[in-house]
């Protein structure tokens, strides 16, 4: 890790009572004055470090350090916007007798996350595109309410009492179309949670609409968004001041002040100590700073380029696989520009200035 | 205890004090007194003022007013009477005659445009020939009946059963449903009746004591007790000259100079001086015994010339005058004008006290002086009037039938009274439904008496229901009426009031106000008589004004003297709080006055109280905890004495406290809950006691235009315009009052976090910044249903209106705008409308009004009528209903929707009068972010904060941000637990350059309403001025004349005078005349020119 003991204006951001500061890199080239900050592949290199700290189902926290905020943050705003899913996109109703008008009812279909992985699908290039088995993908809703004959007659629960009182995500039916029966087989088109409420039903009241699912990007809509979250935080880095200790019956306020486990007192001595590895919890509340007999014991900072990065998956990605996804899209979207570059270049005079086409 | 050295400690401790409280003393403090309110709202308040109302005249006035009109006889047939021996409202039912369920609800009549009314049934006794015929159940018209009255079907259902009728439960009621509209009477705010109201003029030096007279069935007058020149004289509108007083006076009875001067000066030196001159005046008129001042008075009365009888002597007149017209509440019974005298020396006495010292006037904006007339008061005069229309007619007509020299058979006036047509209903639906109560016969003139309910919002509706509107002009500019009574207080919201012309004029209720019906007065009267109160015709000035001696008075009307005033009050209210007297009648000394009052009129405000015995708050712990059991309701504290109702006067002389640690010895009672002095609307506002107070107003004004639920029936509902938000939710930071008027079942917002920082400089001027992503997931989404209404109708000549199926075209194909017509001519339910298409494909004859017209109905010739979408937005068919109206006509109404997402120039507003439009909606990728990655829903500029200094806003935040965790005891700590900064600001994140922001950021989650209005930009005076500046001066014209009211003007050249169709007037030539384009305003400001004889000259010239 990149940390010192020592507040760095190079390395950290400073968490002032009122004001963050240094919040900017600056190792660039021109900053510092006879000081060369060009960028170097092989430096970059043995600075830049990923490590993956938490993994569940559905979320991931990782470790991205060594690069500049522009970096991380178009990772982050790739995942929320650009990294493509599948989601329900037309809607054909047939028939809807619920409480619930077809246009919220669309709205809700919309949002329910699919589990298709989007690489098996393509882009429709325009909406007026023809609908195939290549770019979209046919789901069915066909529910009715009735009462069930069997219920007690004591019962109040509407879920006793009807059949289909409420039509759930997993009421949606796969139609598979053209092809899509062999290319789905294994992964059969669903909802990732069944369980989600559409709406409710009471006896009388039928839906019927059919749905096309097709592929898109967070930045049209929110329904396209892979994530639930995509965010980063900065290591918090806790500097004790150590010609000037924190006195011992101070001490457990001084830690009460923390998030639990990033501060260590020691039992005997009760001399205070920043727990290394429960550094990465601590919330910088900024607690400490708000008690002036403690405030000039520590000073508090972040380490501006060890991002940890929190992405929560809500859609057909696991979520190991939504950073490298990211990074393929980065990746494109980085050789679209340096062809469009180089092609600029290779018409224009190479120490002329560019024209910009007429429109 | 004396004597214990260990008892010694204890004492001393006992000495430390806080509110007079020992630390040894029990902590007598009631927890959950405020479980009253509650309790108090399921019997009374906030509606049950105008439902009382009206079954009080339901149930009681309507009878008083038959038996005050009970008699129609003949002038033809002095042997023929007809009297009505009983009257009463039965329950709403349908008109249509073949019915066979004649049950009605009220929302049948909101979706068939009929009026929710039951019938007058009355019971009648009159001749037939020689013999006496009695009728019961005769129906003399229909009244409109109040939702949730007790002659309503809907109380005292259950939620099912209202579920059943399409009713919403809590939809308040009060209102009435007429012609399918929802109107309310507001409740009227007027200056008391029958009490002394003294005034001064400063500028004319004119003291005045007045007195507006009112009685059952009786004319409404005015008398003033006047100074001129500094002597004083009676003024009544029925006498054409100023009586002097002491004229008066002797005309009344009292005779003798020195008991004038005793009972109007008393033996007070200064008022004997004031008044002597008065006496002088009488002498010196020659007026010395009653029969004197009669004559003096009877030459000056305005008779009422009768056709028939002789003429009367003057004194006869006067006498009349003096008994029935002035000062008519005060009974004269058997000619005994004593205590009209009385009454007449006691104005006397209060304007010479007014002379004497300035500070004995009264303040007409007292609330303790005014009076609330509510729907039953008003619907009162209006049957009371009909109904004299009615007997009036009947009488006419039944002269008719007994004119006749021969008859078949028998006279039966049955029979004439179904003929009377419906003068009753029609009366009231009438008034109802314009709001207009011009009623000749009481002189009352009055207009926008009732209103629509707002249905915009289920709390604009229920403010509707607690606002008060006053008699005052709006265009006055006395400040007085306008400005907040300390009175008010607990009775009226100091916070909700209109902005603008009729700020502080139309008023709210608080949230635990009720107001009186009227009480029998006798009883009252009865009970102070017992209780030791001498009979004021008994007594003389000197009694009365005898140090010690309280004059009582009963609804104004002095009855009598008593020497113990505090034993005398004290007596009667244990009597009240025992029950023996209604509960809503209120005593109170006036020592300024040295009176004793009694009220027990209808249309006092008043509000319960806990009563304080002893220093100790009556309602205990052990109350409380049977109160949360459901073992007591709020009647139980009335009649166990705990609780009892004060009116504004009593209030004023009791001893409040506000907090039970606040009772001292001399406290007579105790708030039951500080919150209730606001009403409905603005106990929305979580801690509006943080903030600026014109932002609780305004945000009681903005309130109740939030987009939210309407009620649990709003999906049945057809009407003109529905708001209704998609996603309403439950606010984050609840008040007391949201949960008991029920916004928590019903609200109208969502909770957005907030980051208060300013982003892109789109949101200066309080704009907001929207996330794409919250809009994209159903933030802020409204839906939009507008009613569209045709009649399928029945035309006279037998031809009636169609509907068709949608034409063919030549190709054989249905046009695009017929698409969505099915076969029955009416657009499917469910179907997407464009701009253009049909709708509703009706056809008329196009020979209706052709009355020759005899041939077969089906062969009249056909025109398209159809109705066509005319919105630029597409809609959805939500809803089409056939039904037909009470007079057989087919009605048809459809209801369109439109799903609406937010968009830029859409208004939101929290709900601490913070409005502001969206400035710019942003991707989610771009928005800040905070460590746990939770990006904000809105943006808000903190420039909003620092001049508006609505803390409140700041603190919902916190405690918003405090309750996603967990219940609110001690925000900061809360927050510090959970790892945010005690302050509330976070360390965000940007999310264009992924660089932390330089300052922490205020983040939380606050209450936000929406309320998209497609409203226009007005191009105002100031912006016409920089548009002239900056010379753009086709915009100009395209603006002002082009786009708004163009008209073609022709000008005559050579006079300069308007002409007409290419020729002027005033030359007779059509030779000059030009044509030019002008506004039609400047056109319009010509010829209002001309008609004021100024003649505005054309010079045209080419430009």
């Amino acid at each position: 890790m990149t940390t010192t003991s020592e507040y760095n204006p190079r390395l950290h951001v400073g968490l002032l009572e009122e004001l963050v500061t240094n919040v900017s890199s600056t190792d660039f080239p021109g900053h510092y004055p006879d000081e060369d900050h060009s960028w170097d592949l092989s430096k970059f290199k043995k600075k830049l470090q990923v490590k993956v700290q938490k993994l569940s189902a559905r979320s991931i926290e990782f470790d991205l350090v060594g690069v500049d905020a522009s970096i991380a943050n178009a990772l982050r705003r790739i995942l929320i916007a650009e990294v493509p899913t599948i989601a329900i996109e037309y809607v054909y109703v047939w028939n809807n007798t619920s409480v619930m008008v077809d246009e919220v009812f669309s709205h809700r279909l919309g949002l329910i996350p699919l589990n298709v992985d989007p690489a098996l699908l393509e882009m429709k290039a325009s909406p007026s595109d023809q609908a195939t088995d290549r770019n979209t993908i046919v789901f069915k809703l066909e529910i009715e309410c009735t009462r069930n004959t069997a219920a007690p007659r004591d019962s109040k629960d509407p879920a006793v009492l009807y059949n289909n009182s409420e039509v759930l995500a997993g009421h949606l039916q796969w139609i598979p179309q053209g092809e899509q029966a062999d290319v789905f087989i294994a992964h059969p088109p669903a909802p990732t949670v069944p369980g989600t409420v559409l709406v409710k039903l009471r006896p009388g009241q039928a839906i019927e609409m059919e749905m096309h699912a097709v592929k898109g990007l967070g930045k049209d809509h929110a329904k396209f968004s892979p994530v639930a979250t995509a965010s980063y935080r900065l290591l918090p880095h806790i500097i004790l001041d150590e010609a000037n200790p924190v006195p011992p019956h101070l001490a457990t306020r001084f830690r009460d002040c923390f998030s639990p486990g990033v501060i260590n007192v020691d039992p005997t001595t009760k001399k205070v100590s920043v727990d290394e590895r429960g550094v990465r919890g601590e919330t910088v509340s900024r607690e400490v700073l708000r008690h002036p007999d403690l405030a000039g014991f520590v000073k508090l900072a972040r380490v501006r380029d060890h991002f940890i990065f929190n992405v929560e998956s809500e859609g057909p990605y696991e979520p190991q696989r939504l950073p490298l996804e990211a990074i393929r899209v980065m990746r494109e979207k980085i050789s679209a520009l340096k062809a469009a570059a180089e092609a600029l270049r290779a018409q224009g005079e190479p120490d002329g200035d560019v024209q910009m086409a007429e429109t | 205890m004396e004597g214990h050295a260990g008892d010694e400690s204890w004492g001393d401790s006992n000495k430390v004090e806080w509110h007079g409280l020992g630390i040894t003393d029990p902590i007598k403090k009631v927890e959950d007194k405020w479980l009253l309110l509650p309790a108090f709202l399921k019997v009374k308040g906030l509606v049950k003022q105008h439902i009382d109302s009206f079954n009080y005249f339901v149930d009681v006035d309507i009878k008083n007013i038959l038996r005050a009109n009970n008699k129609v006889t003949s002038d033809v047939d002095p042997r023929f009477w007809l009297k009505y021996t009983d009257i009463h409202v039965g329950f709403p039912d349908r008109t249509d005659a073949d019915a066979i369920d004649k049950s009605v609800t009220p929302h049948e009549c909101r979706l068939r445009d009929t009026t929710y009314s039951a019938p007058i049934l009355v019971t009648i006794q009159y001749t037939r020939g020689k013999n006496v015929v009695r009728r019961s159940n005769v129906n003399i018209g229909r009244l409109p009946i109040m939702l949730r009255s007790n002659k309503c079907v809907l109380t005292g259902r259950t939620e099912s059963q209202l579920a059943h009728m399409s009713e919403c439960p809590l939809d308040p009621g009060g209102y009435f449903v007429v012609k399918g509209t929802e109107k309310v009477i507001l409740v009227q705010e007027q200056l008391s009746k029958n009490r002394i109201i003294v005034e001064t003029d400063t500028v004319k030096g004119v003291v005045q004591a007045s007195c507006t007279s009112s009685t059952h069935g009786g004319l409404k007058s005015k008398t003033y007790i006047t100074t001129k020149k500094g002597k004083i004289y009676l003024r009544h509108n029925s006498i054409h000259e100023d009586v002097p007083i002491a004229v008066a006076l002797k005309a009344l009875g009292i005779q003798s100079d020195k008991e004038i001067l005793l009972l109007t000066a008393g033996d007070s030196e200064a008022y004997v001086n004031a008044f002597a001159p008065n006496l002088e005046d009488a002498a010196r008129l020659g007026v010395f015994t009653r029969h004197q001042a009669l004559d003096w008075i009877g030459t000056r009365v305005k008779v009422n010339r009768r056709v028939v009888g002789p003429r009367r002597p003057a004194w006869e007149e006067a006498l009349e005058a003096l008994a029935t017209i002035v000062l008519a509440h005060v009974p004269v019974a058997g000619m005994d004008f004593r205590s009209k005298a009385i009454f007449v020396a006691t104005m006397t006495r209060r304007v010479l006290m007014a002379m004497n010292d300035e500070k004995m006037v009264d303040d007409r904006d007292y609330v303790g002086n005014k009076r609330l007339e509510l729907a039953g008061q008003l619907l009162a005069l209006l049957f009371e009037d009909l109904f004299k229309t009615f007997n009036t007619n009947l009488k006419s007509s039944i002269d008719k039938v007994l004119k006749k020299p021969s008859r078949t058979n028998e006279f039966d006036a049955w029979n004439t009274m179904q003929f009377q047509g419906d003068h009753i209903t029609a009366g009231f639906v009438r008034a109802i439904s314009t709001g207009n109560w011009s009623l000749k016969r009481f002189r009352m003139e009055r207009a926008g008496v009732t209103h629509v309910l707002s249905r915009l919002s289920f709390i604009s509706a229920l403010g509707m229901m607690t606002r008060i509107s006053s008699q005052f002009e709006k265009t006055r500019k006395v400040s007085g009426p306008r400005a907040l009574q300390p009175s008010q207080w607990g009775m009226l919201c100091p916070s909700d009031t209109p902005e603008g012309e009729a700020c502080g004029l139309v008023k709210n209720l608080a949230l635990m106000t009720h107001i009186t019906t009227d009480a029998e007065e006798e009883p009252i009267v009865k009970v102070a008589f017992m209780l030791s109160v001498e009979d004021i015709c008994q007594a003389t000035g000197t009694e009365m004004y005898a140090s010690g001696t309280f004059v009582v008075q009963v609804n104004g009307t002095i009855i009598g003297l008593t020497r113990f005033p505090t034993r005398f009050v004290h007596n009667f209210r244990r009597l009240r709080r025992a029950g023996r007297v209604s509960e809503f009648v209120s005593i109170y000394i006036n020592h300024h006055h040295r009176t004793v009052n009694i009220a027990c009129d209808g249309g006092r405000i008043c509000r319960p109280m806990i009563i304080v015995d002893g220093g100790k708050s009556s309602v205990t712990e052990h109350h409380t905890e049977l109160l949360k059991q459901g073992l007591l309701e709020f009647d139980d504290f009335l009649r166990k004495g705990l609780v009892e109702y004060l009116d504004v006067n009593e209030e004023n002389d009791s001893y409040i406290a506000l907090y039970e640690p606040d009772i001292v010895p001399t406290t007579t009672h105790l708030e039951i809950e500080p919150f209730t002095l606001l009403g409905a609307v603005a106990g929305l506002i979580p801690y509006p006691h943080h903030n600026q107070s014109p932002r609780n107003t305004y945000q009681c004004a903005m309130g109740k235009q939030a987009i939210g639920a309407i009620g649990y029936n709003q999906f049945n509902r057809i009407d003109t315009l529905l708001y209704l938000s998609v996603y309403p939710q439950l606010p984050m930071v609840k008040t007391k009052t949201i949960e008991l008027v029920g916004y928590d079942k019903l609200p109208a917002g969502q909770n957005a976090t907030v980051a208060v920082m300013s982003y892109s400089g789109y949101d200066i001027e309080d704009a907001l910044i929207l996330n794409k992503a919250s809009l994209d997931r159903g933030y802020g989404r409204c839906q939009v249903l507008r009613k569209n209404m045709t009649l399928i109708r029945k035309y006279p000549n037998g031809t009636y209106d169609r509907l068709a199926d949608a034409p063919l075209d030549e190709n054989g194909q249905i046009q695009k705008k017929y698409d969505i017509i099915q076969l029955d001519g009416l657009a499917g339910v469910g179907e997407r409308v464009d701009p253009g298409d049909v709708y509703v494909h009706k056809q008329t004859p196009s020979n209706a009004n052709d009355n020759s017209f005899s041939g077969p109905a089906a062969s009249a010739p056909y025109k398209n009528a159809p109705m066509t979408y005319k919105s630029p937005v597409a809609g959805y068919i939500d809803k089409v209903m056939i039904s037909d109206t009470d007079n057989d006509q087919t009605l048809i109404k459809v209801l369109v929707r439109q799903t609406r997402r937010p968009e830029l120039g859409d208004k939101f507003s929290s709900r601490h009068g913070q409005k502001g439009v969206c400035g710019l909606i942003v991707n989610q990728e771009d928005m800040p972010f905070n460590d746990q990655g939770i990006v904000p829903d809105t943006i808000m500029n903190p420039h909003g904060f620092p001049s508006r200094m609505t803390v409140g806003k700041m603190i919902e935040l916190l405690s918003g941000k405090v309750c996603v965790y967990s219940s609110v005891e001690d925000m900061s700590r809360i927050l510090i637990e959970h790892g945010f900064s005690y302050a509330g600001k976070d360390m965000l994140t940007s999310g264009i350059t992924g660089e932390p922001l330089e300052a922490y950021v205020y983040f939380g989650p606050i209450y936000y309403q929406g309320a998209s209005r497609e409203g226009g930009l007005r191009l105002g005076e100031m912006e016409r001025d920089c548009l002239i500046g900056y010379g753009a001066t086709q915009l100009l014209l395209e603006r002002l004349m082009i786009s708004s009211d163009k008209f073609e003007l022709n000008a005559c050249q050579t006079c300069g005078l308007l002409g007409y169709r290419g020729w002027c007037a005033y030359c007779k030539s059509s030779k000059s005349v030009a044509q030019l384009t002008v506004p039609y305003a400047a056109k319009l400001l010509f010829q209002e020119l001309m008609a004021m004889n100024v003649v505005p000259r054309l010079i045209l010239d080419d430009a």
